[in-house]
């Protein structure tokens, strides 16, 4: 099992007041699927995502990632962990400005012990993600949708076991939307484990799995069954 | 690792450059404060060789023995006006004559005074200083009209006088001054010589003193047995210390002093390279002081330098949030931002050094040129490599409280940071 949490609780604020963000759940989620993690704003899906993608600690409970326990590691073996086992896709895209496409993506590789051609690297994730033409563009001269893909390149380019995607699609045209979920269909089917967090049911549905969340609580955990394919729908490759 | 420092500084660089003016106005206190201590560094450089070229032009190779035991590092009680009556003419003479001091070319003795010149109607108050025939030697001095005293004259109260440039000047004007009659205390002088213009030597104008044949001074003006000073000019600037202590032994037995440890001493001795070493302890402690002051600038730059850290760790909150959640770790970014404050020390350090010569040149030019002093041009690399280590360390100092704040940023916090 890639990941197991047991009866998480998240909660915030003081002894006066404590706000209580997740209110015990438990699921697990093995190697290779591909989950949407569903609901409404002030659900508790981002503090989940959070807590999942090693950015957050519960506040009580057990959450194990590929058999460890990591409810007790430092801030800094968080990171090392973060670095090598975790990409990272957010809605603003976060890019650095004033920096190149290329040098985007070489980022994570910085921060990594691995002793590999950095630029080799991260021009090959480039390519393959279609972007083999803008490396040397800077950040704030490419699309919506581009920039979105330079940060998938950049989750990809430690090799990392999962992906977490936090509304990818939320500032991005449909058109470039479905190009973003279906890079993350073709991630999975080559065996990457995918978490895609979001609040619409229809790209939620582009998963395997749905989580619902709604106050903190699982409200459905169920398999789709027949998921939505993005390439069918708009017939790119 | 490298790979982090590299990049740190080709990201201080953009960060630098992306706000050129922010950055120029935030280097300006760095820029002020070491331009500033390099160039107190380079003028008193200057100044400090200016007053040791004069003292030196009083002979760096003559000693000078005053009366009166003085206590190491303090004056002797004759400098502070206190009349000790222990060294006389037979002293320089016994010395004169070289028996145990092989190194001394000669020996001169001084006593002075302050009386009324007349001639004529005229009246000048100056200088009257009896000394012997070495005194030219002595002083490099020469005479410019008539002659000096002989050794004869010296003892056998010839009724001469030498006069100053200026004391010439003073008394006679543009008349004819060899050969007229001048009285001193009632006692009438025939004036054989006067001497050429000296200027200020050690601090001394000897162009307004009047010279006498040493016995003529003590019996007929002042009245005394004593001399005031006797100055002894040796062979080689390497040999002070040892003719030093010749003299000393000499004195000793010439005064009946058994005591060998200094202590019962009547005299007192000083090199002017004792003098050299005085006044460079005293220009160094004022140059390192001034310095220091100066260096106090950097320290209001540098907190210029942290606010401007805390300005740009707050507007790249969001960039910090990102670099935890792909892996950075703590240690990560506290480099990161430190390399960033210091490269803008440093650069800041290197741009006042720069100013800092070219303004030091430029006192050094208008001082030789303008003033005609013989000032020397001096850049030290002590006062560069301060430069660099003061303006390194305050990037440093100063920027590991906003580098830190930088580094304890909560990655989700950080993330949403709009």
């Amino acid at each position: 099992m890639l990941i197991e949490v047991k009866n998480v609780r998240k909660e915030y604020g003081n002894e006066e007041l404590i706000t209580k963000i997740l209110h015990g759940l438990t699921f697990n989620i093995a190697k290779g699927e591909f989950l949407s993690i569903m609901g409404p704003s002030g659900s508790g899906k981002s503090t989940l995502m959070h807590i999942l993608g090693l950015l957050d600690k519960p506040t009580s409970g057990k959450y194990i990632f590929e058999g460890k326990d990591v409810s007790q590691l430092t801030d800094d073996e968080l990171a090392i962990l973060r670095n090598k086992k975790i990409g990272f896709v957010f809605q603003s895209f976060h890019l650095l400005p004033k920096t190149t496409v290329l040098e985007n993506v070489i980022l994570p590789l910085t921060y990594s012990s691995k002793k590999i051609d950095h630029k080799k690297r991260a021009q090959e994730v480039l390519e393959s993600v279609d972007l083999g033409h803008r490396l040397n563009y800077y950040s704030n001269q490419i699309s919506g949708g581009e920039k979105q893909r330079v940060a998938i390149a950049r989750a990809l380019v430690n090799d990392p076991d999962v992906i977490f995607a936090d509304e990818p699609t939320g500032n991005l045209d449909s058109k470039s939307g479905e190009q973003v979920i279906e890079i993350l269909q073709n991630l999975n089917d080559q065996g990457k484990t995918i978490i895609l967090v979001t609040h619409e049911t229809y790209t939620a549905e582009h998963a395997d799995r749905i989580i619902s969340l709604k106050d903190g609580l699982i409200v459905k955990d169920y398999s789709v069954n027949q998921k939505r394919l993005a390439k069918q729908r708009n017939g790119i490759k | 690792m490298l790979e982090l420092y590299k990049q740190g500084i080709k990201l201080s660089a953009n960060s630098l450059l992306a706000n050129k003016t922010r950055s120029f106005l935030t280097m300006l206190g760095i820029i002020i404060g070491v331009s500033a201590v390099i160039i107190i560094m380079a003028v008193g450089t200057g100044a400090q060789s200016l007053i040791l070229s004069q003292i030196e032009s009083l002979g760096g190779d003559t000693i000078g023995i005053m009366p009166g035991k003085a206590e190491e590092g303090s004056m002797p009680p004759s400098a502070m006006g206190i009349s000790i009556i222990s060294l006389t003419y037979d002293d320089a003479q016994t010395l004169l004559k070289g028996n145990n001091a092989p190194n001394i070319i000669t020996v001169v003795a001084y006593s002075n005074s302050v009386e009324n010149v007349t001639w004529r109607s005229h009246s000048y108050s100056t200088d009257i200083g009896g000394t012997t025939v070495g005194h030219l030697e002595l002083t490099k001095a020469e005479v410019a009209e008539g002659r000096f005293f002989n050794k004869e004259e010296e003892t056998n109260l010839s009724k001469i006088a030498i006069l100053g440039s200026q004391a010439k000047e003073e008394i006679f004007g543009e008349s004819e001054a060899i050969g007229q009659k001048i009285k001193i205390k009632k006692q009438t002088f025939e004036v054989i010589g006067i001497m050429e213009e000296k200027g200020n030597v050690g601090f001394q104008n000897f162009d307004s003193t009047i010279l006498l044949p040493i016995k003529t001074m003590q019996k007929l003006v002042a009245g005394i047995n004593h001399v005031s000073i006797i100055r002894v000019k040796v062979d080689k600037e390497e040999n002070i210390d040892k003719t030093t202590e010749d003299i000393k032994s000499t004195l000793r037995e010439q005064h009946d002093i058994k005591d060998t440890s200094g202590v019962s001493d009547d005299f007192t001795i000083r090199s002017a390279a004792q003098a050299m070493d005085i006044v460079k302890q005293i220009t160094n402690a004022l140059k390192f002081f001034l310095a220091a002051m100066a260096a106090m600038s950097l320290v209001v730059g540098g907190i210029g330098i942290m606010n401007i850290m805390l300005v740009n760790v707050t507007e790249r909150t969001r960039e910090i949030g990102l670099r935890k959640a792909i892996g950075a770790q703590n240690k990560n970014l506290l480099l990161q931002f430190l390399i960033e404050s210091i490269v803008l020390t440093l650069v800041g350090g290197i741009i006042g050094i720069i100013l800092g010569i070219l303004i030091s040149l430029l006192i050094t030019l208008v001082i030789k040129n303008m003033m005609g002093y013989d000032w020397k041009f001096e850049i030290s690399f002590l006062a560069i490599l301060m430069g660099i280590g003061v303006s390194t360390s305050v990037g440093l100092i100063f920027g590991i409280y906003p580098a830190r704040k930088a580094s304890k940023l909560d990655p989700i916090e950080a993330l949403r940071y709009e």
